[in-house]
């Protein structure tokens, strides 16, 4: 089969409040291959959570959602709940940011994962439906799994928690998984230990993923492509090394410069920092959503005024802003220098 | 490709102790959780010792032919109201009735009637709480508006009609009262469902695939466990109070049946005279079962949630 696993095609999807529609996600097109890792980042209200409950059919019924969701080439948007349902956990998972309030808090982890394959295949019953539970949990390296599967989650630790999502959602072998902000909620060493075991499993069993996340490091370690959204919007996309090495748009530029280092030179010295604040997602900037806080801008004519259109600036590189050819030569380090 | 099956982990490989992640916060040692709920059930006192006198009174009650010194009905119009005695512990009534004898008897009734009663509003009002709450909307409104119809029926004359219409037998009343208490049930259940079905994991169960009554037994109702089980035991307390008003009104179990209720209504007069005992021994009974039971509530409720030790 050729074709991506998952297509996004100008999706977007707007709440109506009462000040006005909300639009959270903006006509976001990208796509996931087999096999592949895409990276989808943004700041908080960029609308990669929302991205992610779109093309599962999680979102309330008051959001209205326009654009194709494709999976393996079939409509997703439209169809009927109960055929979502059996795609759910099955072929399309997700592991969810906070595994303390995604695990129910009265059943045994082990009575959980085991929910999710009979939900999926009722037919795997008894001792095998038992051992799989258990291969799962050690799979995803929970110690002891045969009597860590009848505790419940709180007790567990934070980071076998979050692992022990992540044998939920691989219960049924995934074709695509869906990391929203998968460590988030943990410190640098139990994420280093979610991305170890995300790492493993991706290697034995080669589920895409779809990882969404604020957070450039992890990015940079599991990514093979990536997506920068900002205001729902796609700003920019490119292979991983690309973006890092030579990203053409102000907004990435920004986070990549903002980005803490270790190094003795960096000691001493302010982080750098973007200026402003996200938009309003009801009220938001004409032009370009980006330009009041744009260092590179071009106000009024024609960053206030025009929605920037994306350009291909290199191989599978395009980035959506009106003044790529004068950022040919900034770097985030030149970023850091300029704000002194 | 939906006919694949899940043989998601190939051969898993044992993990190396580099790759072992150091196991943390084992607050307790392993044990089932169904050997955990009896654990944190038997560590609640109160639960244990109201449990243990639930049995016995009502095995007293119900073995009553065997054990009751006396016949039910049997009368010594001679001896008349006496107090306890050898021959009588809990002395006799007007009629030389044996008290403790009758007090028996009654309590097969009342506790008949209080638990029978107890379940059936409960679980009456779960079912309607439980949709009215998941499903939302439309069938909300429906539901609920049934319910304050329900509640704002005036009880008494409900119950004196329906016992008017369908006789005085017990299961005319466990019915009549069931259909007169399930309503706050329902209340209850339906706004511990609103606040459950916000949780992050019922929207994870949903993500698993999870369809609406799947996760509704799965993961909503354990959920309601504790006020569940709180208002049912309210409930028994209420029944059995509810019929001693009927009884009193002359609606409830007719003669010579009696019931602790009853009992209480027929000794009426004798309150401030020699005779009072008559009043204390069925009002300890229904004083007795109703602490013992909300007490057994309380336990049931700390041990269904495993977060508590």
């Amino acid at each position: 089969m050729t074709g991506p696993l998952l297509a996004v095609e100008h999706l977007s999807v707007e709440f109506p409040t009462d000040d006005g529609v909300l639009h959270a996600v903006d006509d976001l097109s990208f796509e996931v291959g087999e096999h592949e890792v895409l990276g989808v980042v943004g700041e908080s209200g960029s609308g990669k959570t929302v991205t992610a409950l779109a093309i599962l059919g999680l979102l309330p019924p008051r959001a209205q959602i326009r654009g194709s969701v494709r999976f393996r080439g079939a409509e997703l948007l439209e169809r009927p709940e109960r055929d979502l349902e059996r795609l759910r956990g099955d072929d399309l998972a997700i592991v969810f940011q906070d595994a303390l309030a995604a695990f129910n808090p009265v059943l045994t982890v082990g009575d959980q994962v085991d929910e999710a394959i009979a939900v999926h295949h009722p037919e795997i019953r008894g001792p095998s439906r038992r051992d799989r539970v258990l291969a799962l949990l050690d799979l995803v390296g929970i110690p002891d799994p045969a009597s860590r599967a009848d505790q419940y989650p709180h007790q567990y630790s934070g980071g076998m928690r979050q692992r022990a999502m992540l044998a939920m959602a691989l219960a049924n072998d995934p074709a695509l998984l869906i990391a929203d902000e998968p460590t988030t909620a943990l410190d640098v060493t139990l994420q280093a230990q979610v991305f170890d075991v995300l790492e493993r499993i991706r290697e034995r069993t080669g589920t895409a993923v779809l990882l969404i996340t604020h957070d450039l490091g992890v990015i940079a370690g599991l990514a093979d492509r990536v997506v920068v959204l900002y205001a729902g919007r796609r700003v920019e996309t490119a292979p991983v090394d690309t973006l890092f090495a030579a990203s053409r748009h102000p907004y990435t530029l920004g986070l990549l410069a903002s980005l803490p280092r270790l190094d003795h030179r960096a000691r001493g010295t302010p982080l750098f920092r973007i200026e402003g604040q996200p938009p309003s997602l009801v009220h938001r900037p004409t032009g370009c959503a980006f330009h009041p806080r744009c260092p590179f801008r071009a106000v009024p004519e024609p960053c206030a005024t025009l929605v920037p259109p994306e350009l291909e600036v290199g191989a599978a590189h395009s980035s959506a802003c009106h003044r790529v050819d004068a950022l040919a030569d900034v770097t985030p380090a030149s970023l850091r220098a300029a704000a002194g | 490709m939906s006919s694949r099956h899940p043989t998601v982990v190939p051969e898993p490989e044992p993990l190396g102790p580099s790759e072992l992640l150091p196991g943390l916060a084992v607050d307790d040692p392993y044990r089932p959780p169904g050997q955990r709920f009896w654990r944190r059930l038997r560590r609640h006192r109160p639960a244990v010792v109201s449990a243990v006198v639930l049995v016995v009174l009502a095995a007293a009650c119900f073995a009553a032919p065997v054990l009751a010194p006396y016949g039910p009905d049997q009368q010594n119009l001679a001896l008349g109201a006496v107090g306890p005695s050898l021959h009588h512990w809990f002395g006799t009534d007007e009629l030389g009735r044996d008290e403790l004898t009758r007090l028996l008897y009654a309590g097969q009734i009342s506790l008949e009637i209080g638990l029978a009663v107890a379940l059936l509003s409960t679980l009456v009002g779960t079912i309607v709480g439980a949709a009215a709450g998941y499903v939302g909307r439309a069938t909300d409104q429906a539901l609920m508006r049934v319910t304050d119809l329900f509640l704002v029926l005036p009880g008494i004359a409900v119950l004196a009609l329906a016992l008017e219409k369908f006789g005085h037998d017990r299961l005319t009343i466990i019915l009549v009262l069931a259909a007169l208490f399930w309503m706050y049930v329902a209340r209850v259940v339906r706004a511990q469902v609103l606040a459950v079905k916000e949780q992050e994991y019922i929207e994870a169960a949903r993500a698993s695939g999870a369809s609406g009554p799947w996760i509704v037994w799965r993961h909503v109702l354990p959920n309601c466990v504790g006020p569940i089980v709180v208002n049912a035991t309210l409930a028994v307390a209420a029944a059995i109070i509810a019929e001693s008003a009927l009884s009193f009104l002359g609606f409830g179990v007719q003669l010579p049946a009696t019931s602790w209720g009853r009992m209480l209504a027929d000794a009426e007069g004798y309150v401030g005279t020699s005779q009072a005992y008559l009043l204390y021994f069925p009002g300890l009974a229904i004083l007795l079962t109703v602490l013992a039971v909300n007490f057994l509530g309380d336990g049931l409720r700390d041990a269904f949630d495993p977060r508590s030790r």
